[in-house]
């Protein structure tokens, strides 16, 4: 039963997460949009086209709460969409057949309800989790997979796959890349318009700033609020996707365990992983925002097989050989108790 | 004084209700879980027919395994109560593994497509049911833990919580290896 605790325990700071996420992103946006009328009103003060009301700062929040409500309710959706999955409704080969088998086998085994099943068609062998409720997940292999795993390690994958959901991992992922898809998409928006914005400034600014000469507090004040504005706009991307990394990271090697746990077989994940370790092409139609969300890093293995602090700063996963190497350790621990852990 | 003997009498009250709720909730897991292993035994039970009128013809030889399979899984439906039912199951996952043990023998059972078929559908039926036997055996446990364990075990009457049965395994080969190889190839 310790696994269980561990599992709620898991559960919880899950919750947490996906908690002080929600609430760091609208922290985020709404210092991007006040900020940015705290920098025009300083700018601005005491002239007569004064910045007195903060709108840019509301419409900034309010999309970012309506971004945060659609991340909740459409995330899992629009990450399945992003990468081109379709659902498994009526198994078309034996191969999707026998997905559709091992999800619903996986799904007893983990206690949860059965989880919608998706195939992506790419040849590289990957796959993901993703949904917000453990009620409504959703379980995507690629076709590539399906084609190189045998029954056992793709067993060993789906498993891998509902511990996540189990954890909520899934929750905390999809919000996640949600996220920073949305936080991506504003920084690329943002310093378009400004980059023709700086233009309009330049040409048109140079009355304003003799005229606010005078008050040279102000003004110092306004440069600093807007260099620090600039500057989390432009590291925002950077830093939302070290979170993503990171936050990811730790989850793999549990995520692993809970596999073997229900599948009581961890040499199937083992063997499973090592064949898509062997496979280094880069996983085309799985884009960088939801990489953290599958198996293995889609972007080639380079980095997840690369130890020490490189790896540890940009790998959205764990080393693959690490990984084998604990899933090996548990399969001679099984094998030395003469009986799988309960 | 007689607040102070109302706070204790009602945490007290407090408490069995919440320990009843809980055994009864985990009654209630114990009991869907043996629910889950019958839907996965009784599929088990409807396909077996079917892969022995698919593999009759070529295997006219192995009448006896054939037959086999059939009893065990005649005396598998008819079981009752957990003990019985483990028993008459395993007998018949043993009289399958021979079958398919067998079945190597015959290359041309393998190319037909029907066959396959049934193949994926049985290995998926009888993991199923190990996975399905698995998730009993566990809820069981914490059930059973949970109405010995003092103080629980003073409402357990109450909540007419009785020990639940585990589905013992019979063969200990089963036991190292949960998931039984169906595959031919």
């Amino acid at each position: 039963m310790a696994a269980s605790a561990n599992l709620f325990d898991q559960q919880e700071s899950n919750r947490r997460r996906s908690f002080w996420l929600v609430t760091g992103f609208l922290l985020f946006f709404a210092w991007i949009g006040f900020g940015g009328d705290l920098a025009i009103y300083l700018a601005t003060a005491g002239t007569a086209q004064a910045h007195r009301v903060p709108g840019i700062g509301i419409v900034v929040t309010l999309v970012a709460s309506g971004i945060c409500w659609y991340s909740w309710k459409k995330g899992a959706a629009r990450v399945l969409w992003a990468t081109g999955a379709t659902e498994v409704v009526e198994p078309a080969d034996e191969l999707e057949r026998r997905l559709v088998n091992v999800v619903e086998e996986m799904a007893i085994a983990s206690a949860l309800p059965r989880p919608r099943v998706y195939v992506v068609p790419d040849a590289d062998p990957n796959a993901f989790a993703t949904g917000i409720e453990p009620g409504q997940a959703a379980v995507a292999v690629t076709r590539g997979l399906l084609e190189r795993l045998d029954r056992d390690e793709l067993q060993g994958v789906v498993a891998h796959e509902l511990a996540h959901v189990r954890n909520l991992d899934t929750r905390l992922m999809t919000l996640l890349a949600a996220m920073v898809g949305a936080i991506a998409l504003m920084s690329d928006g943002l310093g378009r318009m400004l980059r023709g914005g700086v233009r309009i400034g330049g040409r048109s600014g140079g009355g304003r700033s003799a005229r606010g000469g005078s008050k040279g507090g102000a003004g110092a004040l306004a440069v600093v609020v807007l260099v620090l504005w600039l500057v989390t706009l432009l590291l925002a991307p950077v830093i939302s996707r070290f979170l993503a990394m990171a936050v990811s990271r730790k989850r793999e090697y549990l995520a692993d365990a809970t596999a073997a746990q229900f599948t009581r077989n961890p040499m199937a994940l083992a063997s499973a992983l090592e064949k898509l370790a062997a496979a280094a092409e880069p996983t085309q139609s799985i884009t960088r925002g939801a990489a953290h969300l599958c198996i293995v890093d889609p972007s080639a293995s380079r980095l997840s097989s690369r130890e020490g602090f490189l790896g540890d700063v940009f790998a959205s996963h764990p080393p693959i050989a690490q990984r084998i190497i604990r899933l090996r350790g548990m399969a001679f621990q099984a094998a030395k108790q003469g009986s799988p852990q309960p | 004084m007689s607040i102070i003997l109302l706070v204790v009498v009602a945490a007290i009250a407090l408490w069995v209700i919440t320990a009843y709720n809980r055994l009864i909730a985990l009654k209630n897991q114990v009991a869907n879980g043996w629910k889950q292993i019958d839907v996965q035994l009784k599929r088990r039970h409807d396909l077996i027919p079917n892969l022995v009128n698919a593999v009759k013809g070529a295997m006219d030889f192995e009448k006896g395994t054939l037959e086999a399979v059939i009893a065990a899984r005649n005396k598998a439906v008819a079981a009752t109560g957990v003990p019985q039912v483990a028993r008459a199951e395993g007998e018949l996952t043993q009289a399958l593994g021979r079958l398919f043990a067998l079945s190597e023998n015959y290359p041309q059972l393998k190319a037909t497509a029907n066959i396959q078929q049934l193949q994926e559908e049985l290995t998926s039926t009888e993991n199923k049911v190990s996975f399905a036997r698995q998730a009993y055996n566990d809820v069981a446990t914490t059930f059973n833990t949970a109405q010995q364990q003092f103080p629980t075990n003073l409402v357990a009457g109450l909540a007419k919580a009785w020990p639940a049965e585990l589905w013992e395994l019979e063969d200990p080969a089963e036991r190292a290896v949960p998931n039984v190889d169906l595959r031919m190839n």
